[in-house]
């Protein structure tokens, strides 16, 4: 080995003398060209993250504090778009809504997969079968989702309350009931995104070391106990994660209410971004949409930096 | 393949554990049937189902006679064909459009060095933190500036300005092997050649992971298209579907669901194998 790095060394230095350096200016010329050529590998990208990406999060801020209408000229109207907005007796209801939505979708959306997830790595047969059915509704386009669950709640011959019957109890309004309605809508958000959930916990249940689990028998921890002190500990970062991104996908929803009550009964179900459609595209009210989407955008941010701060100290560690 | 999980597996060979085990196994597989099969199978055989049966209460479980009028229906009165042709060409540019600049500005980021570099990086992976639908009503305005409404090109381009699928590109080209570049380089190969003989052929599975989510996030998406396309003979399945769904006899439209729904899940039964590998990797890898 050191005969060859000598006889290397040997080479290069019978070959420097002859191939002469390159003048300064050519070098200087091959670096730009080098350049040259990186940003044009670049540009298509660049183009599309700074039309569709950074402007757009710029001019939500700036359209926050101005009146526009397209095709009229902006005009500034300082926080006036955030008082109006504040006002509107829906802004707090959308809040509410998207709240308690982001809440019971955490309880119902959450607790499921988690169970399902920890028995489903219990069982020894027919592995493949449960992991194609239940990311099944995940592959259904959400508007396909939504609309069969629409027809699920129909309060006369939908499925949800035929049975209700079946089993001699009373019927429910389901989504058309101010009542039901939201809690009608988690339940089709955790069955449609469920599948996902249960895919991530059951890699992240099936990295637990075995000898814990038998160590911990071993000193007569029954099965309660087991899971209490070992199963969550040991995936209390993908529970946390997975919470986050939940949080931060249930905050955003839109499609479901939308199809399925309208934002309705009585603004039971309208959400954030669903108030933020209707204020562009009903309202026309460009201002007041950017202010509404600033808002969201704070509060979003907030917990997507979280969830990049664990996810980034994770890879250090790991 | 015996790992050791919550319940060992002496627990499991006692005949008592068997039992509890094997009814826990047919519980789960009912469970299973009934909430995720069930819909699915309701929806398949209702648009089979006439008008009246399908309004019955209590409702029949097969159809009593079988007839394929509602999905032929759905597909002239609403026009599947033009709505199906819309998503695929806007799915298939998006795909491309992201293959390319993608990978392209990955490979640049990865291996090129350009100056700014490190900054241009920070700015993409900022948008991570910003949840995308917060931002569609200036988005929207922007492609209404540039005169894309109605245009497939409002999908294309901003699926290119995705962050994580480029930062997924990037990350595996950081991971290539540092000499079978070179020596590509040595051997004569420009910048493009490298990518395209060496890189790319190199990169099949981040590829095909990109490719999926590509095709995918168009397919399911509802809000951005509902935005960007007012005019009908330009809508994607999922707008036309919802648009059209107030004035259409029950069975036509539950048999145009059906239609929407069977190319996705065609596509995850084909690649089930990697998309269910890929999701469990992605995730506990963080």
């Amino acid at each position: 080995m050191t005969r060859t790095a000598q006889r290397r060394t040997v080479e290069k230095a019978a070959v420097r003398p002859v191939q002469a350096r390159p003048p300064a200016g050519d070098r200087r010329r091959r670096r730009l060209t080098d350049q040259a050529r990186a940003y044009g590998f670049l540009l298509g990208g660049l183009v599309c993250f700074a039309l569709f990406s950074w402007y757009p999060a710029i001019r939500a801020v700036v359209l926050a504090f101005q009146k526009y209408t397209p095709g009229s000229d902006p005009e500034w109207v300082g926080t006036a778009n955030f008082t109006r907005v504040l006002a509107d007796p829906e802004f707090a209801a959308a809040w509410r809504n998207t709240l308690t939505f982001t809440l019971l979708a955490l309880l119902i959306g959450f607790a499921i997969p988690f169970v399902l997830a920890l028995v489903l790595n219990e069982l020894r047969h027919a592995k493949a079968f449960f992991r194609v059915v239940v990311y099944l509704p995940v592959m259904i386009p959400p508007v396909v989702g939504a609309l069969l669950w629409k027809w699920f709640y129909d309060p006369g011959t939908g499925l949800a309350n035929e049975a209700l019957r079946f089993l001699h109890l009373p019927t429910s309004n389901w989504s058309n009931g101010a009542d039901t309605a939201l809690v009608s809508l988690v339940i089709v958000a955790t069955w449609a995104n469920m599948g996902g959930t249960v895919l991530i916990y059951l890699a992240a249940l099936q990295s637990i070391p075995g000898e814990l689990y038998e160590a911990a028998e071993l000193d007569g921890a029954n099965l309660l106990q087991r899971i209490r002190h070992i199963t969550i500990p040991q995936t209390r970062f993908v529970i946390l994660m997975l919470m986050l991104l939940q949080i931060i996908a249930t905050m955003q929803v839109f499609t479901e209410p939308f199809v399925i009550t309208g934002g309705g009964p009585e603004n039971a179900t309208v959400t954030v971004l669903y108030l933020i459609y209707k204020y562009a595209f009903l309202y026309n009210d460009f201002g007041g949409a950017c202010a509404l989407s600033v808002l969201l955008l704070g509060l979003l941010g907030a917990f997507s930096a979280v969830y990049l701060r664990l996810t980034r100290t994770s890879g250090e560690a790991a | 393949m015996t790992t050791r999980t919550l319940v060992s597996p002496a627990t499991l060979a006692r005949p008592c554990g068997r039992a509890v085990y094997w009814s826990v196994f047919t519980g789960t597989v009912l469970l299973f049937a009934l909430a995720f099969l069930f819909p699915v199978y309701w929806m398949v055989t209702g648009a089979m189902k006439s008008p009246e049966e399908v309004a019955r209460t209590p409702p029949t479980l097969v159809p009593e006679r079988w007839q394929l009028s509602g999905y032929t229906d759905a597909w002239d009165l609403m026009r599947l064909p033009t709505h199906l042709w819309n998503t695929v060409v806007q799915a298939a540019g998006a795909w491309l459009f992201q293959l390319v600049f993608c990978t392209a500005a990955a490979y640049a980021l990865s291996r090129l060095r350009p100056a700014f570099g490190k900054v241009i990086l920070g700015g993409i992976l900022a948008t991570l933190m910003v949840p995308a639908q917060a931002l569609v009503v200036p988005k929207y305005l922007t492609v209404a500036d540039l005169g894309l409404l109605n245009d497939p090109v409002a999908i294309w381009l901003p699926a290119v300005a995705n962050a994580f699928n480029l930062y997924l590109l990037k990350r595996f080209f950081d991971q290539l092997p540092r000499d079978v570049l070179e020596a590509a380089g040595i051997d004569g190969a420009g910048r493009l050649r490298t990518l395209w003989s060496i890189v790319l052929p190199m990169s099949r599975p981040v590829l095909g992971v990109v490719s999926i989510f590509a095709l995918v996030a168009v397919w399911q998406d509802f809000l951005w298209p509902l935005m960007v396309f007012s005019d009908t003979d330009e809508q994607p399945i999922s707008v036309a579907l919802v648009q059209l769904s107030q004035n259409i006899p029950l069975t036509v439209l539950i048999a145009a669901m059906v239609i929407a729904g069977i190319p996705m899940v065609a596509l995850f039964l084909v690649f089930q194998r990697h998309i269910i590998a890929g999701i469990g990797a992605g995730s506990t890898k963080g």
